[in-house]
């Protein structure tokens, strides 16, 4: 009796099998580099780098100092604790403002008009951010389009600066965010039956208990992945809050740039980079765990 | 479903008013006949794209040899990447659709990895890693290794660490589709392992390889946060700007803005009309 795992390894043997075994080679060698000297030994890298404290010039021991002076020094942990907040709430705001949209996206608007109004969303993302907060910045100033329209108008008896402010900061990162949060609403409300939704008002629903027990239950896939995306992207965004944030109030981002690029402290850096990437991962672990959503499947929605 | 009351209608054209906001406020004083990028409207004038300086004291972009300079340095940067993510990407594809190995699963789910991590991360880590080992290699081979300090390689490298993810995704997402039968019939007929993926796979593959190209092109030359923590002397368009900005506003910036949003809306004109026939 010929054993199929004898026959396999014998096959194994031949030449086939050879160029086989040197095709996966030659594909999986420069996935391994990349992933490997890219992403892994580098986050390794800062890893070692973030757990070394300085006690002379150029000694350095192995301990969590970097991280004790995280927690000791207030401007570091209140710029920590800033961001964390200051990202939830523009989350929850991205939520409440795309959701009318996407709403009628998915379920109002009729023939062209529906793959028009969704493509109109994407067209300002094509833009750099750069493009984008610059565009914010010429409205918002004091000398700015909005303030000239305010005066102009005579509700403003002289120019108005609505720049360098939290307010500021939250509209721009708000703006930054809603393309990705439009886009997984849309898809999940698409799927909604509109039978389902005229049930609900011949039974009697009020467009509140409508919304409340039927659209909104519908859409929680698309309302996890989207606040995901988004709260990730607000998190780890450096160009809105250096452009549009106030003097007094930085984003984590820039402590970790202004210590790895202008006080070339690295392992003082790299033990914020670390606190950061903790705070996306586990904010999100958290939004998963809350809604029973898996990562991967989040991930390829939007 | 019935029609929209006028009030949510009214709501979602002010949310499209503010969508597009700030990209015609920079779009419009880009051709503003005013030192300052602010109203009042002054008149029409190309003078921030051709203007030799003689009427603000500063040149239009087009003969601005800072801003070309920066501009080069763009290409010279997003070629190589472009380049890399079209061939690597679509090695990927073939890896993750094609082949069973050990640890398959956490290789796919590495590769999404670089999607979430913030891009100043990216590019801190990157730098921290590529100056340990030219530290080393530099004492060891006692030889200096320019290009592992932070410059055009560097931002190569860091630009290609996530938008591989993409390119990888996206030709792989085609690939999925591809019926195998075709293959095997070639291979019935006679035909050699590289005459079938030349003449059969790879003419299959290709509006999701130019897809890919032509995304990764835009995200390379609109990239900022990695590309800053890893930038050299050779500051590429996005870097430049940034600079100049921090020193005032002035409608040169408008005028390279309106220059990258036509470069953009092309790409992705292009990105579109290729897809859409991706999907006939």
């Amino acid at each position: 009796m010929a054993n199929p795992k004898i026959m396999a390894s014998a096959r194994t043997l031949t030449s086939e099998g050879l160029g086989e075994r040197l095709g996966l080679f030659l594909l999986i060698t420069p996935a391994i580099l990349w992933l490997g000297l890219l992403v892994i030994l580098p986050h390794v890298e800062i890893g070692i780098l973030s757990l070394s404290q300085r006690i002379a010039a150029r000694v350095y021991t192995i301990g969590f100092g970097n991280y004790f002076e995280f927690l000791s020094e207030p401007i570091y942990w209140h710029t920590f604790a800033r961001t964390a907040l200051l990202s939830i709430l523009v989350t929850a705001i991205t939520l409440v403002i795309s959701f009318p949209v996407a709403l009628y996206i998915a379920k109002f608007a009729v023939g062209k008009s529906k793959p028009i109004l969704f493509l109109m969303c994407l067209i300002p993302f094509w833009a750099s951010e750069l493009v984008r907060t610059l565009g914010w910045m010429m409205l918002l100033r004091e000398a700015g389009v909005v303030s000239f329209l305010l005066q102009w108008a005579g509700i403003a008896g002289k120019p108005v600066e609505m720049l360098y402010s939290d307010g500021s900061l939250v509209l721009g990162l708000v703006y930054g965010g809603m393309l990705f949060m439009i886009v997984p609403l849309t898809n999940a409300l698409e799927s909604l039956e509109n039978a389902q939704i005229e049930a609900g008002y011949d039974l009697g629903g009020t467009n509140f208990t409508v919304l409340r027990k039927i659209i909104i239950p519908h859409a929680m896939p698309g309302i996890v992945a989207g606040a995901i995306i988004v709260f990730m992207l607000t998190v780890g965004n450096f160009v809105t809050p250096v452009m549009l944030g106030g003097k007094n109030g930085l984003w984590f981002t820039e402590q970790i740039y202004s210590q790895f690029i202008t006080r070339f402290n690295w392992p003082q850096g790299s033990a914020f980079g670390f606190m950061l990437l903790l705070l996306s991962t586990g904010i999100v672990w958290l939004g998963l765990r809350l809604t029973g959503q898996g990562f991967s499947e989040t991930l390829r929605r939007t | 479903m019935g029609k929209a009351s006028l009030s949510f209608r009214l709501y979602v054209l002010a949310f499209y008013l503010f969508l597009f906001a700030p990209l015609v406020v920079v779009a419009l004083f880009a051709f503003n006949a005013s030192p300052f990028p602010a109203p009042p409207w002054k008149g029409f004038t190309l003078e921030w794209f051709t203007g030799t300086g003689a009427m603000f004291g500063k040149p239009g972009i087009l003969r601005d040899p800072a801003m070309l300079t920066a501009f080069g340095n763009s290409l010279k940067i997003a070629l190589p990447v472009t380049f890399l993510a079209i061939v690597l990407g679509t090695m990927n594809a073939f890896l993750l659709e094609r082949r069973e190995f050990p640890g398959k699963a956490l290789l796919s789910i590495m590769m999404l990895w670089p999607l979430v991590i913030p891009g100043v991360i990216l590019g801190i880590s990157i730098l921290a890693f590529s100056s340990r080992i030219a530290n080393s290699l530099e004492a060891w081979l006692n030889m200096d290794l320019d290009f592992l300090r932070p410059g055009l390689f560097l931002v190569i490298l860091g630009q290609l660490s996530f938008i591989l993810t993409i390119s990888t995704l996206i030709i792989g997402a085609r690939l999925k589709k591809f019926d195998r039968s075709l293959e095997e019939a070639a291979y019935d007929l006679g035909a050699s392992r590289l005459r079938v993926l030349l003449t059969i796979t790879l003419p299959f593959l290709k509006p999701a390889i130019v897809g890919a190209g032509l995304v990764a092109l835009l995200m390379s030359f609109e990239n900022f946060n990695t590309t800053l923590i890893l930038v050299g002397s050779d500051a590429p368009l996005p870097i430049y700007m940034y600079g100049q900005m921090r020193e005032g506003a002035t409608p040169a910036l408008n005028a390279a803005s309106f220059v990258m949003m036509l470069g953009a809306g092309l790409l992705a004109t292009l990105v579109a009309l290729v897809s859409s026939r991706k999907a006939e």
